[in-house]
Formats: structure tokens, sequence, C-alpha cells
């Protein structure tokens, strides 16, 4: 499915947040917590048995599977925007309300339900530009 | 989303620039989820977080001599708003979940003279606008229990899974700012666990081992948390049926490990009369079974401890019964706790002055522990001076002690953590936990 170097794939889906963002990507299978969960001063993943342990989102474009955790879950990503380390976008794939409340508080564009699973199709490194208005993702593959 | 006219002009302004960005909040909340429409709701359970530790780093230095702007501390933590708005009083009926300290322990709980000042000014401002300070994660011990199909819009997983599961009322896991713009305007959207169709069963768990004592409904509800993920099991071959108790510690470990947000108990909860009126034609996603193999699994993932000298023995995770401070009183009466260790015991404000009420807050702290309200070790962050090594009759405090105070923290029965409060060394276990039973009631705790 990933296409060659400098090739592009659409993904269409549908609008959580609208508005428009472009970055690299950070792409993991596994749903990340708030609460113990995440530095929200830094963005990085700190839950010691996740795969990005140690890896920040701040300014990228986070593809995942969806939040897990506590409830606390949409004012730890509130507090990543006020720190200035949110993701530039967020990709996910299971709807929930901290999801949900978590993307409309973090005010970055947002997208799910989409026609191909994007943890397959995006790789991190890839450049990815969400348009969050109108649902659909272009990825460029590196 | 498609608006009532009196909801569209809420949003449009006609009750105030307030009430205004919380229904619009609300919109575009219910729009992420793909929720259509929003409900009535009178009842919502929140957290005013900016008095947590963790938050409190966001608000802003309040000038000397000043007091701190609870408006622009609501408005920001709360509703997510770049301005500040004059708040006005809550329409639904509000309840706080926690607050960060025992206002009658803040000495005990060591906690700051800033963070005194930030609850209390919390507290004024719940005053000022009409949420009641009930602070407690378990608002359905001390009357706030809704009607079967009540909506309800409410923080707090353990809480959430309790109402939805024992009661039949029905709420999704809210967050701070729905939560707080819910209780504006009265509102929250009409999605998951308010429509029929979410709360049907998809996981069959056969149980096939006399599941009894509290601590064994924890650590079955922790194991069948880490299995089925957020979906919605449905139980069947329950033995002895389970006491409030029992389904609290059930359900707050389910909703740790893996975010269970309804359950149903064939025979005993209210939606399942029969393994059919849960499941009500829902695919079943796969069918597991618990038994003496999957119990002592469960118990495997807890023991976070090296040592065996135990500083200190947290008790009321979720926030204890009259029938549980009952249970410590009994088991500490005449016995003094170990020098080297503390006793804390957690319970809702209106059930600690019925407690002081009989004696049993007196036999308790005699003995040298200390039961405490409004506030909880791992979220308040409080603790006594020096510990390394906890211990927990609560699979949900034994999941986040560890992560969040980075204690060593074992698991046993209430009788097993008041012994090890009393003697200051571990001596528990999942073997031979229920020894206690025979000194209680039929159905009693353990």
């Amino acid at each position: 499915m990933i296409g060659a170097a400098g090739t592009k794939t659409i993904l269409k889906g549908r609008s959580v947040v609208d508005g428009v963002a472009e970055a690299e990507a950070i792409v993991t299978t596994q749903a990340i917590s708030g609460f113990g969960g995440i530095d929200s001063k830094t963005g990085e993943v700190i839950e010691v048995r996740h795969e990005l342990c140690g890896q920040s989102f701040k300014g990228k474009i986070l593809v995942f599977p969806g939040a897990k955790g506590s409830s606390g879950w949409a004012s730890h990503f509130q507090s990543t925007r006020l720190a200035g380390a949110a993701p530039a976008a967020m990709i996910f794939k299971i709807m929930t309300t901290k999801m949900a409340l978590g993307a409309v508080v973090t005010r970055v564009p947002a997208v799910t339900d989409l026609d191909q699973d994007p943890a397959e199709v995006i790789k991190s490194g890839d450049w990815v530009k969400v348009d969050g208005t109108n649902g659909i993702v272009e990825v460029t593959h590196k | 989303m498609q608006l009532t006219d009196s909801e569209q002009a809420v949003r449009d302004g006609s009750e105030g620039e307030a009430r205004a960005h919380a229904m619009d909040l609300l919109c575009r909340y219910g729009k992420a989820l793909g929720a259509e429409r929003l409900i009535d709701t009178n009842n919502v359970c929140g957290g005013m977080v900016g008095a947590l530790p963790g938050r409190r780093d966001l608000l802003p230095e309040v000038p000397e001599g000043e007091e701190r702007d609870m408006d622009q501390v609501y408005s920001l933590l709360n509703l997510d708003a770049d301005k500040t708005f004059d708040i006005p009083p809550v329409k639904a009926m509000t309840y706080r979940l926690i607050d960060a300290m025992d206002p009658d322990k803040a000495d005990v709980q060591r906690v700051s003279p800033e963070s005194q000042q930030i609850s209390k000014d919390v507290g004024k401002f719940c005053s000022k606008v009409g949420i009641n300070q009930c602070n407690t994660c378990t608002p359905y011990q001390i009357g706030n229990v809704p009607v079967m199909g009540e909506h309800c819009a409410w923080m707090e997983s353990s809480a959430v899974i309790y109402i939805n599961s024992v009661i039949g009322a029905r709420t999704n896991v809210e967050g701070a700012h729905s939560a707080s713009a819910a209780a504006l305007v009265g509102k929250i959207p009409y999605w998951g666990y308010h429509t029929d169709d979410y709360r049907r069963g998809n996981y069959l768990v056969e149980i096939d081992h006399d599941v009894e004592s509290m601590l064994e409904w924890g650590l079955m509800g922790y194991w069948i948390g880490e299995k089925v993920k957020n979906n919605v099991p449905v139980l069947t071959g329950i033995g002895a049926p389970p006491n409030p108790n029992k389904l609290k510690h059930f359900g707050a470990a389910a909703a740790s490990s893996g975010g269970i947000e309804m359950y149903h108990i064939a025979g005993v909860t209210p939606e399942a009369r029969t393994v059919d009126d849960a499941v009500r034609g829902r695919e079943i996603r796969e069918k597991l079974v618990f038994g003496k193999k999957q119990l002592e699994e469960a118990y495997s993932w807890f023991s976070t401890a090296k040592s065996r000298d135990v500083d200190f023995v947290v008790i009321g995770c979720p926030h204890a019964s009259l029938e549980q401070v009952k249970l410590v009183a009994s088991l500490l009466e005449g016995r003094t706790l170990s020098a080297n260790s503390n006793l804390w015991i957690f319970t809702p404000k209106a059930l600690k002055s019925m407690a002081d009420r009989i004696g049993y807050t007196a036999t308790i702290e005699k003995a040298g522990a200390h039961l405490m309200s409004d506030s909880c070790s791992a979220l308040s962050r409080v603790y006594p001076e020096g510990v390394q090594v906890a211990a927990t009759d609560s699979c949900k405090q034994a999941h986040y002690l560890p992560a969040i105070l980075k204690f060593g923290t074992w698991l046993g029965s209430t009788e097993q953590c008041v012994d090890a409060a009393v003697t200051g060394k571990w001596n528990g276990g999942l073997a031979g936990h229920k020894d206690a039973g025979k000194m209680i009631a039929p159905g009693a705790l353990q």
C-alpha cells in the first residue's frame, strides 16, 4: 500500500475539527493517555510501555488510534496547546468522548473515518497535509 | 448538528457571552463526535481542575494583595475560551468531584499554603455559581442517585461505569470542558451511552469461579478491562450476588485497565434481565472465561513493591462507603498503628459526618489512622512524608500509585492492609485473603 518516495496518496474521511495544517507525521498503532501518558509542556509521550515513549508530537501530524485513560485527556491536550507543544493536526481511528473533546480544545485540524487505515498508509517522517474542514489527508511519501 | 430554536438563540447570545460560548463548545464537540443533536441534562458532575496539581501551573500569577480572578480560571481551563467571561450561575444541578485537599486535614496532608489558598478560591467560586462541593468520586453514595434512563453529564470513569451499569442512567465519560459547558446550559451531545445501541453488550464473559470478596471483584474488573478495552462486556455465571461496594471496586478497576464505561451482569444489572436482553442482537466479538487462573493472572500484574516494610496504607478508592469505614474501624479496635506506618482512609464528607456520629472516626483516629474527606492520594497528590512503599485494597489506586507517586505498591484485602499498617510489614496476598470473612456478616466485603 505504501507509495514510492515522492509519490502522493489521498485519504478521504470525516471532518472532526476544521482547519488546514501540514507537517511531518509521527505514527503509532497504540492509543495515547493524557494523564500519565504525555508531558504537556513538551508534547513528549512518557508512558513507559508506549512505543513512542521519549518522542514528542510537538508541531507534527499525530497519527494514532485514539485516546485512552483518565477523563482528564482533553485537559492535558489543551495544556499542550497553552504550552506551545500541541501537535499540528490529529488523524485517528477510534472515536470516543475523550478524543472528540481533546481535538476540539487542542484546536488543531482533525479527521477520522478515513477510507484506508492511516497507520498503514502513513509512516513516521512522511509529509502530511490535513484538510480538517473537508476531511481530506494528502500524504507525500518519504 | 441540528439545534432547536432555543439552543440556537443561546448560541447566538440571548443568555450572555458565557452561555453562548458554552453552547458553541458543545456544538463543536457534538460535531466532532458525529452527534446530530444535544439532549437536556440536569445532572452534571465535573472537576474544577484549576485546583489540582499539574493544571495549577497554567494559572497566571496573582498580584500581591489581589484576589485570584476565578472567572478567568474557569473561562480558560474549564471552557477553553480566549477571553474572560463573567461566569453566571450554573443552569443544571452541578456537583464537584474532588478537591485538592481535606480542609480539616490540610496539615496532616502537608498541603502548601499556596495550594490551600487555591482550594479556598475555587470553593468560593463554586458557591458563587452554584456548584455543590460534594468533592467525592462517588456522588451516588451521598444522594446523587439518578433514575434509570436519566441523561447525565459526568466525569470520573469509576462513577460513570457505576451509574450506567448498576443504575441504568445514561452518560459518557465527559471531560472538564464538556461538563463545565453542560453545567452552564443544561445540554450534552446525544451520542454514545446516551443511545440504546451503544449500551448493548458485545463481549460475553463466563464467570467460572466463586468471586466473592471485594478484592476478587476488583481483580475480575481489572482483568476484564484489560481484555475488552472500551467495549461492553456481559457477565454470566455469577454465584453470590454482589453488593454496592463490590460493584464500585469492580467498575473502578475495569475503567482503569481498559476504559469500560458500561457492563451488564445477567440477572443482576437493570438492562440485563437475561443475556439476550443485554445484547439485543448486537454481534458478539469474543467469548471469554474468567476462572481461578485469570484471577491469579490479574493479581500478578500488581506486585510492584520489593520491600515488605509498608510506610503507607491507602483505603477508599473510590471513596469508602460507610460499611468499609465500619470494617476498618472494627479491624483497628483496640490496636495501634506501627510507628513506621500510616493509614489514611478516604470517604465523602457526608459519610464522614455519619462516621463521626456513630464513633467509627474516633476508633480509627485513636489507633493513629486518619479518616479523610474531599480528596484522594493519587489525584490530590497528598501523602505522608518519606513514603516509599504503599499498600491498598483498591486495584484502581494500585494502578495509579506507582505511576503518579512512584510508590512500590502492594495490593490485598482490607484486613491485610490494616494489618500492614499495624505491624508495618506486608504479609498479604491473594491466598488466604478471605479468612477474615469468618468474622463478618454473610455477603460482606471479604
